[in-house]
């Protein structure tokens, strides 16, 4: 299981997260909602350990960080193996093939044999659809097919959850649906996610529960049916009429 | 000499040292073998000192460059400090005073280095500060993004460095270091100076002992020349490799 108990984060004067409260059960989708500005991103990122919370506690399976006190780097390291982020922007490393990209974790932090992680690497591409493109490097890749191989970097830590920061924003139209599939691919298989994205069909498809943030709190929380055909507070409301 | 002078000045040096070359055989022929003599001490300066002082000087100068521009981004106030007096001050002094200093200078101190070793301490001092600012550039040039992705698969703050963010970085500052290498060929001209036998000092010598300067200077002028010519095209060849995928 995976919770963040009181998160809080400023950034100088400006107070993003005011106490964020979320548990998400093993093997569940979470996506997030919510207008820019309200924090998703940066919530996502303390998950990653990129910011550090001004105060509150993460935890994912068992493993603690509690930023009340100071947090050894050491911690701060080990934690971020448990998660897979996938950025909007991809990220890619320009220098390296799609598979160099995939295999550069399990090699230089995991210690892996390189064959062994070739080999991992070779099969990871292959899930997300891009057996043929190994040897690529991510100029030659669409958008669609940067972003999966941004995923299968991920998943090759072997993270105990993925998040993912509106993953598909930055494609054209037509390359979302492919992004969208391996991530709904791996829902199915039992993945535990949290997912920033304004893709409702996604959410209605894959979600377990939906949440919603604005200014840096949770407004509401519920099963996708329900706060999609029915929310309970103004602010969402106010928020699905305006995306739909 | 002088009436050789009051004579080339009558008629233009160059028309006068071509007329004096094809006019008088004998002196041709004297030319001709001083050409020929001078080439292999000249070429042997520029193999066993020019060449391997650039290469030295500007592989310690880049360590130092690194070091530097990771001490300009850092966040330790003294380590900022120290990188910035250090640039400061080598940028802010001509070269030839900071090679005197290290070879006349420290011996006073009772510091007493051989002319080669000041001249590889003085040039990389110098490729140091210059190039620093190149990599701070390129390093700071890198998207955060590229950090961050790093940072994400569980990477310590050098493992970032070293495999994501330098590879970047070397390859934007390909062109600007190469033309800091092409400079440093001819800069190295200034050991001589401070008493290295490399090639401008060998032509010095020659030229002392025969007073056919003009010869003999055009003559390292020239190899200082190919050397260059052959560095920029592989600076034109490596710049289109690394281009390839970005
Ligand atoms: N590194 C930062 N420094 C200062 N302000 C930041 C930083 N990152 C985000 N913010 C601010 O925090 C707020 C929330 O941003 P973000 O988490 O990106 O929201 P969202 O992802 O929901 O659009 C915004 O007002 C943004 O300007
Ligand atoms: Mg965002």
């Amino acid at each position: 299981m995976i919770s963040i108990q009181g998160l809080y984060k400023q950034f100088g004067k400006l107070e993003v997260l005011k106490g964020i409260d979320i548990e998400v059960e093993k093997g569940n989708v979470v996506v997030v909602i919510g207008p820019s500005g309200s924090g998703k991103t940066t919530m996502l990122r303390c998950l990653n350990v990129l910011e550090t919370p001004t105060k509150g506690v993460i935890s994912i399976e068992g493993n603690t960080l509690d930023f009340s006190g100071n947090v050894p780097k050491k911690n701060i390291a080990a934690f971020r193996r448990l998660t897979g982020m996938v950025f909007q922007s991809y990220n890619l490393f320009p220098h390296k093939t799609a598979l160099e990209n995939v295999m550069e974790g399990p090699v230089i932090v995991k210690n892996e044999n390189k064959e062994s992680a070739r080999k991992k690497a070779q099969t990871l591409l292959e899930k997300v659809g891009l057996g043929d493109k190994v040897d690529y490097y991510p100029a030659q890749l669409s958008g669609g097919q940067q972003q999966r191989v941004g995923i299968a970097r991920a998943l090759a830590m072997e993270p105990k959850v993925m998040l993912f920061d509106e993953p598909t924003s930055a494609l054209d139209p037509e390359l979302v649906g492919e992004v969208l599939k391996v991530m709904k691919d791996l829902a199915t298989e039992g993945m535990t996610m949290i997912v920033v994205t304004h893709e409702m069909r996604f959410a209605r498809e894959a979600a377990d529960e939906v949440i919603f943030m604005d200014q840096g709190v949770v407004v509401e929380r519920d099963k996708p049916e329900n706060i999609f055909t029915n929310p309970k507070e103004e602010r969402t409301k106010k928020f699905l009429n305006m995306i739909q | 000499m002088t009436e050789l002078i009051k004579k080339s000045q009558r008629n233009g040096l160059v028309k006068m040292y071509l007329s004096s070359i094809f006019a008088d055989p004998e002196r041709t022929a004297r030319l001709i073998d001083i050409a020929q003599s001078s080439f292999l001490p000249l070429l042997k300066g520029a193999i066993f000192y020019t060449i391997p002082l650039t290469i030295i000087t500007f592989i310690v100068g880049l360590v130092l460059a690194i070091l530097t521009a990771l001490a300009r981004i850092s966040h330790v106030r003294i380590f900022q400090m120290i990188a910035r007096v250090y640039v400061s001050a080598i940028r802010g002094t001509p070269l030839i005073v900071q090679l005197f200093i290290i070879f006349y200078g420290l011996p006073n101190i009772g510091i007493i280095i051989d002319s080669y070793t000041a001249a590889v301490i003085g040039f990389s001092l110098s490729v140091g500060a210059y190039t620093s600012e190149i990599i701070r550039a390129a390093i700071l040039s890198t998207p955060k993004g590229q950090w961050e992705a790093g940072y994400s698969i569980g990477m310590s703050y050098s493992q970032v460095l070293r495999r994501i963010i330098l590879p970047q970085a070397a390859r934007v500052s390909i062109p600007p270091l190469s033309n800091s290498f092409i400079s440093l060929v001819k800069d190295t001209s200034l050991a001589s100076l401070v008493l290295v036998s490399e090639m401008f000092r060998k032509a010095q010598e020659i030229a002392a002992s025969n007073y056919e300067f003009l010869l003999v200077y055009s003559e390292a002028a020239l190899i200082y020349w190919v050397i260059c010519f052959i560095l920029s095209i592989i600076q034109q060849v490596l710049e289109k490799k690394l281009d390839r995928y970005v």
